[in-house]
């Protein structure tokens, strides 16, 4: 499935080696309609994720990350994904206090046989990634909104602890 | 003040076996503490404790692995030197520790924004039961200490030494309040409200890496992936996404390690509230492992370990 009348957006994919991109080949190969939205980067084993990958991607622009691994008890690694799955969560449940839309990321376990189900992931996320739309910049774009910030960041905003004292 | 003097005959009894002991002193004015490293029974006269003693003195313990060093510690110190020797980044048998039963301790920033004139330089500081009487520029300013308790003070459920070879005072029962209300004021508000805050601070950060030098589980030193060249994880360019990427480095290091000293966010020299991302961080530890950092010997930080079933983690099927 082309990316038709909408804009392609950037979504960022870090699969496993033995699981979810063996998943992705076998989508390929059955020659499932996908999104093309998707940049895969394939790494040895989900255990191999630094979840600062996925906030780094977030930060330099990327729209969406999704992260698949072997289902937990099936890494080729025996333990790889058990780890990568108690940091991934952290990370989930973490950046919601960072304003970034925890939507824009995903993690999930596609085994080397379940083309289907890739096809299944990939079509989900890129519909939801394209409802949520470009993800803001952290950065300004302009020279007025640099401005803009930097006379904001001299006030000096602060948190609503410093700005008053409590009694 | 006998909770000094028990702390110094302490001290003295076990002075002759250690490398030093490290305290507080009075630092640059009466409102400022210092840290101070016993070596003699000299320096113990300089000794202070008490609301001015802010410092974490954890954070120094892993410079002087292999040697045995006594530290003085409050309720959440503790915390922060279990975690060390949790992780065997500092061993129990060289570190001797005199716990102190805290009152709770001040914040500056609370301190300067209480005071009518920028305290530049305090001329003397009188510690009451429950007050502090400052005086500046020949105007003196009493403040309940209750206002200008630390943040952390006011949800502290430690007060006490958790582990310590001597324990300074009185035992506490403590009533700690059940959550910050900044902290829920801001958790409460929208995703868009939340990144246009952080783009602000972060566009005020000056990346001095003060935040992770005062904090006692940082402790790779030269070896920072902040601060490498290869692989460049945070460019060398100011920009608010390279400030943040940093706090997010601070953050995920931290995961199910951070003991919420608070250290962070009063090193800070250009106020970011850094603990708002650490306690909603340690938050969800808590929900998730059942987890708090320093709260008892031989724990495994969460993301060391895994259970092959995790009760709370969701197998996220699509």
């Amino acid at each position: 499935m082309p990316a038709q009348d909408v804009r392609e957006l950037r979504i960022v994919g870090f699969l496993c080696n033995w699981c979810s991109y063996g998943g992705a080949d076998t989508a390929g190969v059955g020659r499932f309609t996908q999104p093309t939205d998707l940049r895969i980067i394939r790494v040895p084993c989900s255990g191999r994720i630094d979840p600062l990958f996925i906030v780094r991607a977030l930060m330099n622009g990327a729209d969406g990350v999704l992260v698949s691994g072997c289902h937990p008890r099936d890494c080729h690694y025996a333990e790889g994904n058990f780890y990568a799955r108690r940091r991934l969560e952290m990370l989930k449940r973490f950046l919601p206090i960072t304003g970034i839309d925890e939507r824009r990321f995903e993690y999930t376990w596609v085994s080397a046989s379940e083309g289907q189900r890739w096809q299944h992931v990939v079509t989900e996320f890129t519909r939801r990634i394209h409802e949520l739309g470009p993800a803001p910049s952290f950065n300004p774009k302009s020279d007025v909104d640099w401005n803009a910030l930097a006379v904001k960041a001299s006030q000096g905003q602060g948190c609503p602890c410093h700005g008053s004292i409590q009694a | 003040m006998s909770q000094l003097d028990d702390l110094k005959t302490a001290i003295k009894s076990r002075l002759g076996e250690l490398e030093c002991v490290i305290g507080w002193e009075q630092g640059y004015d009466p409102l400022h503490a210092t840290p101070l490293f016993i070596r003699s029974e000299a320096d113990l006269d300089r000794l202070i404790i008490g609301p001015l003693a802010v410092h974490n003195l954890a954070t120094y313990l892993t410079g002087w692995k292999g040697k045995k060093v006594g530290v003085v510690v409050k309720g959440c110190d503790s915390r922060s030197v279990i975690e060390l020797m949790n992780e065997k980044l500092v061993s129990r048998d060289d570190v001797v520790i005199f716990g102190l039963c805290c009152d709770g301790v001040v914040s500056q920033r609370k301190i300067r924004a209480a005071l009518p004139a920028d305290p530049g330089f305090v001329e003397s500081v009188e510690i009451g039961a429950d007050s502090l009487k400052v005086t500046v520029a020949g105007q003196a300013a009493t403040l309940r200490l209750a206002d200008v308790q630390a943040d952390k003070c006011l949800v502290c459920d430690t007060p006490d030494a958790i582990v310590s070879d001597f324990l300074i005072g009185k035992a506490h029962t403590p009533a700690p309040a059940p959550s910050l209300k900044c902290q829920d004021e801001f958790e409460a508000k929208s995703d868009a409200e939340k990144f246009a805050f952080w783009q602000e601070t972060m566009g005020r950060c000056i990346r001095c890496y003060a935040c992770r030098n005062a904090c006692p589980m940082c402790v790779c030193r030269d070896y920072c992936i902040a601060t490498s060249r290869d692989p460049l994880w945070v460019s060398q360019e100011n920009l608010p996404s390279e400030n943040m990427m940093f706090q997010m480095i601070h953050v995920s290091h931290l995961a199910g390690r951070c003991t919420e000293c608070g250290e962070c966010e009063r090193a800070c020299p250009v106020d970011i509230p850094l603990m708002l991302l650490r306690r909603y961080m340690n938050k969800q530890v808590r929900d998730v492992f059942k987890h708090e950092a320093g709260k008892a010997l031989d724990q495994t930080p969460p993301l060391l370990t895994f259970k092959v079933e995790e009760e709370r983690i969701n197998e996220r099927g699509w």
